[in-house]
């Protein structure tokens, strides 16, 4: 009857489902996930919900998603047929809507589309907007559950997605990089200090995972700032610190990378944040990196913490707990926040007591004895019985106390509680063993207290100490044992054993006394039902009852039952504890649990800190805003051949781009696609104010009749893109305000690029065409008063360099205007900074007012950082070295390619528009001609032109243009529209 | 991170589930119940509960377990503080946290959970940008949507998720601009038998409502912002300017948020006390007496509240109460004395002595109408007998 009530409701909402209106349709899936969350099944309804994923009501459509996220693995075929509308939705210009297809596409865990994810998450790491890129990360994850086997790919697009700079996508690709590959810790180098910086503006959530990746990474890369280790430590650390040049003795005996420093910076200020799982991930982070001198800033937020939910409590204080064995002097000042209250659950009460019983020295154990004083009254009996327990490890470790300790346990002995007063002994049993000799009134009074106790295990202990002390209290001890020979066949298993133990030592001490009752005792154990015991009776009967077969064992019975014992060390639960990261799970239940990473030790000597360094893609419009750079040390920082391996480790590493120009007008982005030019606007905002700022004073002599030129440019790495934007808009708005009076022209550049690059060599082979324009002129790199008398100056001459194909070949015109002869003119061997620069030939002698052109080829690695290196000159035997910058201009990095217009048009199809930023520049009208246009676009980017067929945008010069490195290329299209 | 979602109230039973990976049976909850067996109190179930493949993390408000489902390493505070995130939220879009306005507006939290996290890892956590995407519901607009088909939808990415102010969305508008502060405080303390304290702190918050127009960006400067020894921000602060001159300053979110909590050390209470027991004992005193005893062999639990007003205060004579306590019949005697917890509120005082100088607006022109309001409670105030 009940099937048959469900099978018709179903078939009442597939009638709904099917119906044409969408009210029913909506009601009838707000009934169907109000099912799924009541956790029953509505799969049977699978073929009507899935028709209607393409619906245009939009809380429709994501009932229906999330319908389809739950069921999709069990109906993988029916779901495969909403596959193409998620593709369509991933092209979507609404940003939300590409989002929300990426992320269904993504859950639903069909191995067949695999390859489809795959290409999504490819694209939407590509895109324009920082939200789609999120998804993208989180998708990476679901993708590499799904199907493994794609590791090599996703890591990939993780490392692209490591590079960007969206806040909104940090915490996310760095969880992604958690699950998927986090022994991968050399894709973090040259993101580490982004990282940190960025760390403050990272949404919560990314705060957490991003400090735990952080505090794993740099447990690897820097070495211990904890002094005494290194005090302590052998003669060989020592030498180590020598052989630095820093004495160990009282000044610092160490210095803190620079790298390690600026992750304790800049987490700091996030102890104060509202979420407690970020203060408990920076308290964890100090505490597992930071000088132990600095630790205690992170007391005073963990304490605060203890004000918060019950839950949060539970998991801070045992952290706290972790912590207060080994640094108790952190918690000391704010004991008083570990008081406990009656309010609090059991398990915050039993840790708030682990927390005051680490914390107990020999100054303030009266108070905390106090305190635990009130404690053992407590109601809740599981509570007094830790109390108890603490207050015998108190008496342990402060010998000071340990009578007043004994003599307040031995008054709780007649408590009427009965897990009191097994605690008790149980406690007691454990401090005896530290001085039996003074005590044997206690054990005497604990032997008139053995019938009134029940509890096994204090009995047990009770029989024990009899056993082991029976010297002391001769007279009681037979008279347990006859007790206890009674009721043998009751007892628990534990209290039989000591039972046993019991009567074989005072068989050896006592033998006259008890050799009958021994002997039945172990008559009795000889039949009990528990193999231990009959296994102990079997034993003990051999080793102390002498027969022929014993042999010479039982000559030493005494020696070993009556053996000395080593009084137990009462430890804290916590002490292994700190095996474990803190703040992690693992810690939390005290075993390793599935994904625990483990934190690695400091190394002896830190790695390669020069792996970090990253070159600021720091576009062009740096030496134009005036700025400059700051000067990098003249250190080498890494020898040729490490860069090299570099190069090829990180394929398109800082790839560059491409550049073409166009002034522009007031608004910096185009206003017809807000959503692009809103998330390109948060991303270049620093690169902006500056421009701003330089606007302002240059502002354009008004052009009432201007008009718009946009420029558009797609490419892969957004940032980039969008510095170089606004570089670029900089650039040509120097030439264009001096000549432009405005007609109507609107240019459209599409800058785009494949990521693929070596499948799309296979397919259409890229060749590098001569330069359409060399620009004349030349840049100075020495001036003759700095470089007294000789002055240089280089020229791009925008040919394929020889030496290299990722070279930039430049002209290098050296004069000497001094009145005497230069000599042995070339660039030190020494002086690179990380570009791979190949020098002119050695230049014997320059007479006075000579001039000479050489050529050189420096590889800028597609970035825009300066190639520093050192002139050398000799000058009537006096040899200078002279320090010159060369900063290439964008345009200057880029290479122009040949192609059809078909291949192009190809190519930017595969682009979808979707990552395509804009720009509108205005124009005068006397430049409209697109020869002017080209002209001005190729005076400034060393581009190509592609002739145009297109008509109805009239005159359309089209470039390609490769990058200096092949594992990019770019096309530029310029659009001319009225 | 986290697999799944399941929400038990009180009775044992399984009122709804969410999962973000794929599906996680329901009878992983055993482990849940089992613990919860054990637990003597609803309180005592431990937080993380390990099982075979799985591990519990719970939370327990409003007497519903909030019960989290987890596959592997994660901190237990990052789902912690979700959980809890997510009773906020919900309490925020129902006005109570309970089963009934769960169960009543499933869909609304089926979608909200939905839009919270991705895979597991959290997405949308703050209210202004999950209130864009899922329009709370209000009797008027669920009329209106059955009239007209419209949705509770949001169909445009919220426009704090991109920008740098996530929390306050754009286009807020009011007619009447106001910005209301509660500073309340709450004692901590614990009270001996001869009445001399043996710790007190005092914890306070600063609750702001804030209804203005536009993209105000606000300053709040304290009198005497020494005292306070540990402070924590909502993200909307600005910490560089709090380090270098002690002013808040922060563009707030729209509508409720707290906006700092902070926590003045028992050291500067000390110099507060007389002061404060004058003020102990002004306006009306609770007290409560939670005991347990003893009664053939069955544990009574019962719950006394003795309420008192006690009106004003003559500091010549201070007013004391007096009584005597009886036990059932049969009963044996505790063998602790109770201990009493007290709740009192004191209006228009922060018991430390905190005093907002002023609250200046920039950024936008018109005038908004500010008010502040003190007030001092008692949190976990016990006086052990």
């Amino acid at each position: 009857l009940c099937f048959n009530s469900l099978s018709h409701l179903n078939e009442d909402l597939k009638e709904m489902l099917e119906s044409n209106k969408e009210s029913l349709k909506l009601e009838a899936m707000k009934r169907i996930v109000g099912l799924i969350a009541k956790g029953k099944n509505a799969y049977e309804l699978f073929p009507a919900v899935v028709k209607n994923v393409a619906s245009k009501n939009i809380e429709l459509k994501k009932l229906v998603y999330v319908y389809l996220v739950r069921y999709a693995e069990e109906q993988q075929d029916l779901a495969l047929l909403s596959i193409s509308t998620f593709q369509r939705a991933l092209k979507d210009p609404n940003q939300l809507i590409r989002a929300s297809a990426l992320r269904v596409l993504s859950s639903i865990r069909v191995p067949i589309i695999v390859p489809i994810m795959m290409l999504a998450i490819k694209e939407a790491a590509t895109d324009l907007s920082p939200y789609v890129r999120k998804t993208a990360a989180h998708a990476i994850q679901k993708l590499y559950s799904l199907d493994p086997d794609q590791k090599e790919h996703l890591i990939e697009v993780i490392e692209k997605l490591l590079k960007d700079k969206s806040t909104l996508v940090a915490g996310s690709v760095v969880m992604a990089f958690e699950e998927v590959c986090p022994d991968r810790i050399d894709l973090i180098h040259k993101n580490y200090r982004k990282l940190c910086n960025l760390l403050v503006d990272v949404e919560e959530w990314g705060q957490v995972v991003i400090i735990h990746m952080l505090t794993r990474y740099a447990r690897t890369q820097f070495v211990s700032p904890w002094r005494e280790d290194a005090v302590f430590d052998e003669n060989s650390e020592k030498t180590f610190y020598d052989s630095e040049g820093r004495r160990v003795d009282q000044s610092k005996p160490y210095i803190m990378d620079p790298d390690h420093r600026l992750l304790l910076r800049n987490t700091k200020p996030l102890l104060q944040s509202r979420n407690t799982a970020v203060v408990m991930a920076v308290s964890q982070l100090y505490w597992h990196l930071a000088p132990k001198h600095e630790l205690s800033i992170i007391t005073k937020s963990l304490v605060r913490l203890l004000r918060s939910h019950r839950e949060v409590q539970y998991i801070v204080l045992q952290n706290i707990a972790t912590m207060s064995i080994q640094r108790k002097g952190m918690f000391e000042p704010f004991m008083k926040s570990f008081y406990v209250r009656s309010t609090d659950a059991t398990h915050i009460k039993t840790l708030k007591l682990e927390i005051l019983t680490n914390l107990a020295n020999e100054a303030n154990i009266s108070t905390i004895l106090r305190e635990l004083q009130t404690y053992v009254k407590s109601q809740d009996k599981a509570f007094a019985a830790a109390t108890i327990q603490a207050i015998g490890r108190c008496a342990t470790n402060i010998s000071e106390v340990t009578d007043t300790c004994l003599n307040g346990l031995v008054l709780l002995l007649s408590n009427r509680d009965e897990t009191v007063v097994a605690e008790s002994v149980v406690v007691i049993k454990k401090l005896l063993q530290t001085q039996p000799s003074q005590h044997s009134d206690i054990i005497k009074h604990m032997a008139k207290l053995f019938d009134s106790i029940t509890v096994p295990m204090a009995r047990a202990s009770i029989l024990w100490l009899m056993g082991e002390y029976c010297e002391h209290v001769p007279k009681n001890a037979p008279d347990v044992l006859r007790k206890m020979a009674k009721t043998f066949i009751s007892e628990e298993d534990i209290v039989k054993l000591q039972t046993v133990n019991l009567a074989a030592k005072l068989y050896l001490s006592n033998s006259k006394q008890t050799k009958l009752l021994t002997q039945y005792i172990l008559n009795l154990g000889k039949y009990d039902q528990n193999y231990d015991i009959r296994d102990r009776t079997r034993f003990i009967r051999q080793l102390i009852v002498p027969n022929e077969k014993s042999g010479a064992l039982s000559r030493y019975a005494r020696r070993i039952l009556m053996a000395p014992k080593p009084a137990p060390v009462l430890q804290s639960a916590f002490k292994d504890r700190d095996r474990f990261q803190l703040g992690t799970l693992s810690h939390t239940l005290n075993s390793q649990s599935n994904g625990y990473l483990e934190l690695s030790d400091w190394p002896a000597v830190a790695p390669d800190q020069s792996v970090r360094i990253v070159e600021v893609v720091e576009l062009a419009g740096a030496p134009l805003l005036g700025k400059s750079k700051p000067g990098k040390s003249a250190e080498k920082f890494y020898s040729d051949s490490e860069e090299e391996e570099e190069e090829e480790g990180s394929s398109s590493e800082d790839s560059s781009s491409s550049s073409s120009e166009e002034s522009e007008s007031e608004s910096e982005e185009n206003s017809d696609d807000s959503n692009k030019s809103s998330s390109s606007e948060s991303d270049s905002e620093k690169k902006k104010k500056t421009l701003k700022n330089k606007k302002l004073q240059q502002q354009k002599p008004d052009s009432k009749d201007s008009h718009d030129l946009a420029l558009f440019l797609s490419q892969s790495h957004l940032f980039f893109l969008n510095k170089f934007l606004v570089v670029f808009k900089f650039n040509l708005r120097c030439i264009f305000v001096a000549n432009c009076r405005c007609s109507l022209l609107c240019l459209c550049v599409f800058l785009a690029c494949q990521f693929d690059a070596v499948s799309w060599h296979v397919r259409v082979s890229l060749q590098a065409s001569f330069p359409v324009f060399v620009p004349e002129t030349s840049h100075e790199l020495l001036h003759r008063m700095t470089g007294k008398g000789l002055s240089a100056q280089y020229r791009f001459t925008r040919q394929p360099c020889i030496y290299g194909n990722s070279m930039v070949s430049l002209q290098l015109t050296l004069s000497n205007s001094s009145d005497q002869a230069l000599e042995n003119i070339h660039i030190s061997e020494k002086s690179s900074t990380g570009q791979n620069i190949h020098r002119f030939n050695a230049i014997e002698r320059l007479e006075p007012q000579a001039s000479v052109t050489v050529s050189m080829g420096v590889d800028f690695n597609d970035s825009t950082q300066a190639a520093n290196f050192q002139l050398c000159s000799t000058k009537t035997l006096r040899s200078d070295e002279l320090s010159v910058s060369i900063q290439p201009a964008v345009g200057e990095l880029l290479l122009p390619i040949t192609m059809t217009e078909a291949d192009f048009t190809k190519e930017q199809g595969k682009l979808l528009g979707m990552n395509e930023s804009s720009a509108t520049i205005t124009m005068t009208p006397e430049n409209i001609s697109s020869q002017s246009v080209n002209r001005k676009v190729v005076s400034v980017a060393n581009l190509g032109v592609i002739p145009s067929s297109q008509e109805n945008i009239h005159s359309v010069p089209r470039r390609c243009l490769n990058l200096t490195k092949p594992t990019f290329w770019n096309v530029i299209k310029k659009t001319n529209c009225s | 991170m986290i697999h799944s979602l399941f929400l038990i109230n009180a009775s044992g039973d399984i009122f709804l589930e969410k999962h973000w990976k794929s599906v996680v049976s329901r009878s992983v909850c055993d482990y849940f119940f089992e613990a919860l067996e054990r637990a003597t109190e609803p309180e005592n179930v431990p937080p993380v509960i390990p099982t075979p493949h799985h591990y519990l993390i719970n939370v327990l408000r409003h007497r519903i377990y909030f019960v989290a489902v987890i596959q592997s390493e994660v901190p237990p505070l990052f789902v912690i503080e979700f959980l809890h995130r997510v009773v906020d939220t919900f309490q925020d879009y129902f006005g109570v946290c309970t089963e009934a306005a769960i169960k009543d507006n499933v869909v609304v939290v089926y979608e909200l959970l939905e839009e919270m996290l991705d895979n597991g890892f959290p997405l949308a956590t703050e209210s202004n940008i999950l209130k864009e995407l899922i329009k709370p519901p209000t009797i008027l607009r669920t009329v209106v949507n059955t009239i007209t088909g419209s949705t509770n939808v949001g169909e445009q990415l919220p426009t704090g998720q991109l920008s740098v102010v996530p929390w306050r969305r754009t286009g807020v508008k009011y007619t009447n601009n106001e910005a209301y502060f509660d500073v309340v405080e709450e004692i901590d303390a614990i009270i001996d038998k001869s009445g001399s304290t043996i710790t007190a702190e005092i914890q306070g918050v600063i609750d702001a409502c804030v209804k203005l127009t536009g993209m105000p960006d606000l300053t709040l400067s304290f009198m005497n912002p020494r005292l306070l020894d540990d402070v924590s921000f909502h993200p909307c602060v600005r910490f560089k300017r709090w380090e270098a001159e002690r002013i808040l300053s922060f563009i707030p979110p729209d509508g409720n948020f707290r906006l700092l909590s902070y926590h003045v050390s028992s050291q500067k209470i000390k110099k507060k006390k007389n002061v404060f027991e004058s003020f102990l004992c002004s306006s009306s005193l609770h007290l409560f007496d939670k005991n347990t005893l003893h009664i053939n062999d069955s544990i009574i639990q019962f719950l006394q509240l003795l309420s008192w007003d006690v009106g004003k205060i003559n500091p010549q004579k201070l007013p004391s109460l007096k009584g005597s306590m009886s036990l059932q019949t049969g009963a044996s005697k505790p063998d602790e004395n109770p201990t009493i917890n007290i709740q009192f509120k004191i209006q228009q005082l922060a018991i430390s002595g905190l005093k907002v100088n002023r609250l200046d607006m920039y950024g936008e022109k018109y005038k908004p109408f500010k008010g502040i309001k003190y007030m001092t409670k008692a949190g976990k105030f016990q006086v052990r007998t």
